[in-house]
C-alpha cells in the first residue's frame, strides 16, 4: 500500500465528494418531478399522482421507465448536431454550477475565488440550450419559444448579476465560502433585502419557472422550445429545469440565508432544510400565480427590477463607504 | 498549466478556422462560441481567472447569444450556403492567406528570436487586484468607456423608440383622415377604438 499516500487520499476524497454532490443534485432534480406534482395537488385541492407505491413515491420510477423506453426520435427536418447538443448543454451547465456551492465547512467541490462569476458564466452558457434546441427543431413554435426564452434570460441576467453585487461588496469577495463566513453574525437577507427580492425574481426567470414560463407556455406555443423532443432528450430538459430550481435555491441559501449557519443542528441539516424551504416556495409560486403576458414580464424586468438593483447597489456602496472607509 | 494553455490555444485556433471555413452560418457561430470559451481557458491558464470569467459572461454568454438570435431569425437556407461556397474559392482566399502568413512568420521570428521574457507560469490575479487597477490608475479610461456605452445605449433607445412612436401615431391618424374624407368605412374599422366611435357619434 505504498501508493496510498495522504495526497492520493485527498484526491480520492475530493472525487468522492464531487460524485456524491453530482448524484445528489440529479437525484433531487428527479425526485422533485414527483414531489412537485404532489405539492401542487395538495395546494390546488386535488390528488396528484398517488397510485404508484405508498403516497405515490414510486411514480418517479414509472416516469423514468416511460422516458427511457420511449423512442428517441430525431425529426428528419431537424439539425442533428444542435438537436443532440442542446439537452446536453441544459443539464451540464447547471450541474457544473453546483461545483461552487459550499454545502458544509468541509463539503463542497471547488473553492474558486471567482466563485460567483463562475455561476454567471454557466448561466450565460445555459441560454444556448434553449436557443439551439428551439432553432434546431425546425418548428415555428419551438423557434418562438427559444426567441422568448433567450430575450427573457438575457434581460433578467443583467440585473441578476447586479442584484448580487451588494452581497459581494459586503462580503468583499466573490468566493462563496468567504460570503458564507461573512454572514456569521447577520444573514445578508436583512441588509440586502432588495438584492434578495430581485435575485429571487431573476432566478425564477432564468430557470423559466412559472410565472416566467412564457417560453414554454402550453396554450400559445404548444410547449415552446422542446416541443419536438421526446424520450430521454426531453427528460434532460425536464430534469434540467428541476436541477435549476435546486441550484437557485442552494445559491439563495448560500448568498442570503447564511449557508450552513444555524443553531443546534449540524450544518448539513441546516443547509438542506433551508434549500428545501426555497424549493417548496418555488412550487407554491407555480400553484398560486397566473402567467403574466410576455411584454409585461419584459417591462417588469427592465423598468422595475433593474432600477431597484441599481439603487440598492448605490445605497450599499455609500453605506459601506460611510461606515468603513478604509475597509478596502 | 502550460499543457492547459497550449491545448486551449490549439482549440481556439482550430475553432476560429472552423468559423472562417464553415458554410452554415449557425454552425460557424457555434465554432465562434467554442473559440471564445477556449480563449477564456487561455486566460485561466495564464492566471487571470477574472478576465476568463468575464470573457465567458460577456462574449459567450451575452453578445454571441444576440448574434445567434439574429442569425436564427434570418432563416438562412441553402442559398446562403451556396453563396458562402462561392466566396470560399481558392482565388478569393489565397491572397489574404499569403499576406496573413507573412505576418504570422514575422510574429514567430520575433517571438523565437527575441527574449520576450513572458512565461506561462505566473501569479494568479484576483478580482480585487483587477478592480484596484481599474478604479485606480485607469479610472479615466473606465469612465470614458462607460460614457461611450451610455451614448450607444441612448442611441439604441432612440432608434427603437421613434419607430414605435410613429406606428402609434399612424394608427391614430389613419381613421381620422378617412372620417374627414367622408368615405364609407368598413365595420371592422369601427371597432378600432373609443376615439373613432366617439368621433362618429359627434358627427
Amino acid at each position: 500500500m505504498s501508493w496510498w499516500t495522504p495526497q492520493v487520499e485527498a484526491i480520492a476524497f475530493a472525487l468522492f465528494q464531487a460524485l456524491v454532490i453530482l448524484i445528489a443534485a440529479v437525484g433531487a432534480g428527479a425526485l422533485l418531478t414527483m414531489v412537485e406534482r404532489r405539492l401542487l395537488g395538495l395546494w390546488q385541492d386535488r390528488h396528484g399522482p398517488n397510485r404508484v407505491g405508498p403516497f405515490g413515491v414510486l411514480q418517479i420510477l414509472a416516469d423514468m421507465l416511460k422516458i427511457l423506453f420511449k423512442e428517441d426520435w430525431i425529426p428528419p427536418f431537424a439539425d442533428r448536431i444542435f438537436f443532440v447538443l442542446a439537452p446536453a448543454i441544459a443539464m451540464a451547465s447547471l450541474l457544473l454550477s453546483f461545483m461552487i456551492i459550499p454545502i458544509t465547512p468541509s463539503w463542497g467541490v471547488a473553492d474558486l475565488h471567482i466563485g460567483l462569476l463562475f455561476f454567471f458564466a454557466m448561466a450565460g452558457i445555459n441560454v444556448y440550450a434553449v436557443l439551439f434546441g428551439g432553432w434546431s427543431s425546425g418548428n415555428k413554435y419551438a423557434l418562438l419559444g427559444a426567441m422568448r426564452a433567450s430575450a427573457q434570460t438575457l434581460s433578467y441576467e443583467v440585473f441578476m448579476g447586479l442584484s448580487l453585487m451588494g452581497v459581494v461588496a459586503m462580503a468583499g469577495s466573490f468566493n462563496m465560502r468567504e460570503i458564507v463566513a461573512a454572514q456569521e453574525t447577520i444573514w445578508f437577507i436583512v441588509p440586502q433585502f432588495f438584492g434578495f427580492c430581485t435575485f429571487l425574481v431573476a432566478g425564477i426567470a432564468v430557470t423559466h419557472r412559472h410565472p416566467f414560463d412564457q417560453p414554454e407556455a402550453e396554450q400559445e406555443l404548444a410547449d415552446g422550445y422542446h416541443v419536438e423532443y421526446s424520450g430521454m432528450k426531453w427528460g434532460m430538459f425536464f430534469i434540467g429545469e428541476y436541477v435549476g430550481i435546486v441550484l437557485v435555491s442552494a445559491l439563495m441559501v448560500t448568498l442570503f440565508l447564511g449557508g450552513w449557519h444555524g443553531p443546534w443542528l449540524p450544518p448539513i441539516v441546516w443547509f438542506l432544510l433551508k434549500t428545501t424551504v426555497f424549493v417548496g416556495f418555488f412550487v407554491l409560486l407555480r400553484a398560486a400565480l397566473p402567467r403574466p403576458r410576455y411584454d409585461a414580464v419584459m417591462s417588469f424586468g427592465w423598468k422595475i427590477c433593474l432600477p431597484l438593483t441599481l439603487i440598492n447597489l448605490l445605497v450599499t456602496g455609500a453605506l459601506i463607504l460611510v461606515f468603513s472607509p478604509a475597509g478596502g | 498549466m502550460e499543457i492547459a494553455f497550449y491545448l486551449s490555444a490549439v482549440v481556439a485556433v482550430l475553432a476560429t478556422l472552423g468559423v472562417v471555413t464553415g458554410r452554415h452560418p449557425v454552425h460557424a457561430l457555434l465554432y465562434l462560441i467554442v473559440s471564445l470559451i477556449a480563449v477564456a481557458m487561455v486566460f485561466f491558464a495564464l492566471g487571470a481567472p477574472f478576465a476568463g470569467a468575464l470573457e465567458i459572461i460577456v462574449y459567450a454568454g451575452a453578445i454571441m447569444v444576440l448574434f445567434v438570435f439574429v442569425v436564427m431569425m434570418l432563416n438562412l437556407g441553402e442559398a446562403a450556403a451556396q453563396q458562402e461556397r462561392a466566396w470560399l474559392r481558392l482565388s478569393t482566399w489565397l491572397g489574404p492567406a499569403i499576406l496573413s502568413g507573412v505576418l504570422l512568420l514575422v510574429l514567430l521570428v520575433t517571438l523565437i528570436g527575441a527574449d520576450v521574457g513572458g512565461r506561462i507560469e505566473g501569479e494568479t490575479l484576483t478580482a480585487k487586484a483587477v478592480g484596484t487597477l481599474l478604479f485606480g490608475p485607469y479610472l479615466v479610461v473606465v469612465e470614458l468607456a462607460a460614457m461611450l456605452l451610455l451614448a450607444a445605449l441612448v442611441a439604441a433607445s432612440h432608434l427603437g423608440r421613434s419607430e414605435a412612436h410613429d406606428e402609434a401615431h399612424a394608427v391614430r391618424q389613419v381613421p381620422g383622415k378617412r372620417t374627414a374624407d367622408g368615405r364609407g368605412r368598413a365595420a371592422s374599422e369601427r371597432s378600432l377604438g373609443d376615439d373613432t366611435s366617439s368621433e362618429e357619434n359627434s358627427r
